[in-house]
């Protein structure tokens, strides 16, 4: 089967040991995680993972159930990129003198759309948010002229380009199911 | 009022409604067993030899009982002696509660004296575990604990307690669980899977059903015989499944996989409807999966939603209790006769009748003991009411092959593990949550020096199991595939035993030795004359094969007699 990017997101209780829990299931089955971030959802006192991983749809499916098997887990589901919308944030920092001997440095910033977040006296520090390639074609740009001191980028966020949050319904469904006597 | 944590503790395990617990104390965990010891009289409980069998015993009270298994023990090395019964529960679907004493709050993360990270070992293969530091917790944590180890797809669960949540006080009430909204295992029924899964099976021709694990955990024996009569299927069973049909049924058509039946292995793959009923297509079933039922839609009743299209694609997903989802198809299927098709299993059952049973059943008189002949004598001896107690190897192999039974619920092998040593401890367990009834144990000999310590608890609590020891002086299981697969390099195989039955007199276990055919019905009379426990050892054949069997990654097809 075809491998591809496959962007997982789960939603879970918010309690130690849970990123434990979610990356064994990847480690079991030796898939590499390319990205990850977390951070509380907008629901209260519920965590989101995005994390994104290149494997083939079969196993994806398996790796989501598997993953929303477990108990503190509410929900799973994986997405490919045409059903999301999605950034990364990239940090660079460069030399201060560099910078001021060279020039050329507002070209970059302007072709990329990026910004300029600290000036000091020995380093400057750029950020630029996009999709991977963008903030990679931006750091060769500068490695190439300037050179880079440091650079790191985070994980992906995503959003699907459904309407409504996936999470809400369902535990708005689970509510009405409870009162029939079923969970789901 | 307040009360210690461990006080709480007794009174969360009794409004569970525990009444029997396996264990062992320690230093981490001492608070709990100094307060069990004003509930002595409320408990049933069993101190095993050794924390592993605390958690095998467990699992057989667990099987036998239909509700969850318990067991205490202390942390550290306590702790990591019941890996290999969680890992194994979690394998078989048996529900477990494991209690583990940890060191004090203050010092987790410290390597304080018998300190492990048991949450993060247990992560993996356990359903839930979760750590008590603070005796608050107690009501809460236990209820869940046992909500999640006994519902939907059972399981392991551990609760790792501190011990200062063990000593410090706490106003503690009962709590109770029966919601988690993170986990939801109670289904309603999907009525179009229902109506697509009955269309399929009444347009069937060479329909064929595999009975797992979930039927008997579901107990849903009737429904399923119900639904067999109905559309008129030939059924066969996994390791995990056998028991839920009686042998005599006529639907019966055997057991699937590797040292299955060949003719249901062989009509596998001929089927055209293959209905899987509890069962998760482990890998000792299905073989090469590429091979695997190449003209079957499948049908797939199963509780556990991720074991749906995980080794085997299926038409139609049935999720949910098999004791709901199989009326729900019954109700909608035709009656049906399928004569011809139950019929062509005939052959195949002759065959191996030729080739295999009759051999092993009936050897020459001058051919040394077969497996498959104790067994069955043992099983006549018993009239297939006796529950059946496995160890791993080739005696579990020809004791699922041969004993036969009437009642439900008589079978406890570890299926999913294969784990050696499991065998003595089960026993005690099922024994304990079937007194009245006869338990026997088949072992070899390596799996019973994994495990022999039981003995102890065995003549402690007077558990009248009847172990009979088949001693081939060969791992011989490993040996089998060593011959088959391995040009007869008997790597690490043979073992010197030592005198099995001298072993049992020095615990005071009353036991013999059979070496000779016209030994065995006198010893056989002699080990089921009482309740007692007893050990019967005898000497089998070193150079016996469990057969049939499928080459480990061949396909059914490929079977070997
Ligand atoms: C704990 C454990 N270790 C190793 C194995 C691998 N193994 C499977 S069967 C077997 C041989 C069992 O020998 P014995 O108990 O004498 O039974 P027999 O096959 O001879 O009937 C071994 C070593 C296992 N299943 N479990
Ligand atoms: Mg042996």
């Amino acid at each position: 089967m075809e491998k591809k990017l496959y962007t997982v997101t789960v939603f879970s209780e918010n309690i130690p040991g849970l990123l434990n829990q979610i990356t064994i299931v990847f480690t079991r089955r030796q898939i590499n995680i390319e990205t990850l971030s977390v951070s509380p959802s907008a629901i209260k006192g519920i965590h989101k993972f995005t994390i994104t991983a290149y494997t083939d749809e079969d196993t994806i499916k398996n790796v989501v159930k598997q993953i929303d098997k477990r108990i503190d887990i509410l929900k799973a589901y994986y997405n490919t990129d045409d059903e999301l919308i999605y950034q990364e944030i990239a940090l660079y920092k460069i030399e201060t003198g560099k910078v001021l001997a060279m020039g050329g440095i507002e070209t970059i910033i302007r072709k990329y759309d990026a910004r300029v977040l600290e000036v000091l006296e020995n380093c400057i520090v750029l950020e630029k948010t996009g999709l991977y390639e963008e903030t990679q074609n931006m750091f060769n740009e500068l490695q190439q002229s300037i050179g880079v001191l440091q650079f790191i980028r985070s994980g992906r966020v995503a959003i699907t380009k459904d309407k409504k949050e996936r999470l809400s319904d369902m535990l708005k469904k689970i509510q009405e199911y409870r009162s029939k006597g079923v969970d789901v | 009022m307040k009360i210690s944590g461990s006080k709480a503790l007794m009174e969360a395990l009794l409004n569970e409604g525990v009444d029997t617990i396996f264990g062992y104390p320690g230093g981490s965990i001492i608070p709990v067993f100094d307060a069990l010891y004003d509930y002595m009289d409320k408990f049933h409980y069993v101190l095993t030899r050794h924390e592993q069998g605390a958690t095998h015993a467990a699992q057989g009270y667990a099987r036998i009982k239909g509700k969850p298994g318990v067991c205490i023990v202390t942390s550290g090395p306590g702790a990591t002696n019941t890996i290999t019964g969680i890992a194994d529960a979690m394998l078989d679907s048996t529900p477990l509660v494991v209690i583990t004493g940890q060191v004090n709050d203050t010092m987790l993360g410290t390597d304080a004296f018998q300190e492990t990270d048991l949450i993060g070992i247990t992560l993996p293969i356990s359903k839930w575990s979760y750590q008590i530091r603070d005796p608050k917790e107690i009501a809460f944590a236990v209820a869940k604990a046992f909500y999640i180890a006994g519902s939907g797809r059972p399981g392991p669960v551990v609760l790792d307690i501190t011990k200062n949540a063990q000593s410090e006080h706490v106003d503690f009430t009962p709590a109770k669980c029966d919601f988690i909204r993170s986990y939801l295992p109670n289904r309603s029924i999907d009525q179009y899977a229902v109506t697509k899964a009955a269309e399929l099976i009444n347009s069937a021709k060479k329909p064929m059903a595999l009975v797992g694990h979930g039927v008997t955990i579901g107990e849903a024996e009737q429904e399923l015989m119900a639904f067999l009569d109905k559309a008129d299927i030939p059924a066969a069973w996994t390791i995990m499944g056998e028991s839920a049909m009686p042998t005599d049924y006529r639907l019966n058509k055997g057991m699937v996989g590797m040292h299955g039946n060949i003719a249901p292995n062989i009509k596998t793959n001929e089927c055209d409807v293959l209905i899987a009923i509890g069962m998760r297509f482990a890998d000792r079933v299905t073989g090469d999966l590429k091979r695997y039922a190449p003209n079957a839609k499948v049908i797939h009743f199963e509780i556990d939603p991720a074991e749906i299209n995980k080794n085997v694609k299926c038409e139609v997903a049935l999720l949910g209790n098999v004791k709901n989802t199989l009326p729900a198809v019954t109700s909608l299927i035709k009656q049906n006769n399928h004569k011809d098709w139950i019929d062509s299993f005939a052959q195949y059952q002759a065959k191996e009748n030729d080739n295999v049973i009759s051999k092993e059943l009936n050897p020459k008189p001058d051919e040394p003991l077969k497996m498959g002949e104790v067994v069955r004598a043992i099983s006549n001896a018993t009239e297939g009411n006796a529950i059946l107690v496995t160890d791993v190897g080739q005696n579990q192999m020809a004791a699922l092959r041969y004993f036969q039974f009437k009642q439900k619920r008589s079978v406890v092998t570890s299926g999913g593990a294969g784990t050696m040593g499991f065998g003595i401890p089960a026993a005690i367990g099922a024994k304990i949550a079937a007194p009245v009834r006869t338990v026997c144990l088949f072992c070899g000999d390596g799996g019973f020096q994994m495990t022999m310590q039981e003995l102890g608890t065995i003549i402690q609590e007077k558990t009248g199991v009847k172990i009979i020891l088949l001693n081939n002086n060969y791992l011989g299981m490993v040996r089998q595939q060593q011959e088959l697969f391995f040009s007869k390099r008997y790597s690490s195989t043979p073992m010197l035993n030592p005198d099995f039955c001298a072993v049992a007199k020095a615990y005071g276990i009353a036991t013999s030795h059979v070496t000779q055919r016209d030994e065995l019905s006198s010893a056989i009379n002699d080990m089921l004359k009482d309740d007692n426990p007893y050990l019967l050892v005898v000497e089998i054949d070193e150079n016996g094969l469990v057969l049939p069997m499928v080459p480990p990654g061949k396909g059914n097809d490929e079977i070997i007699v």
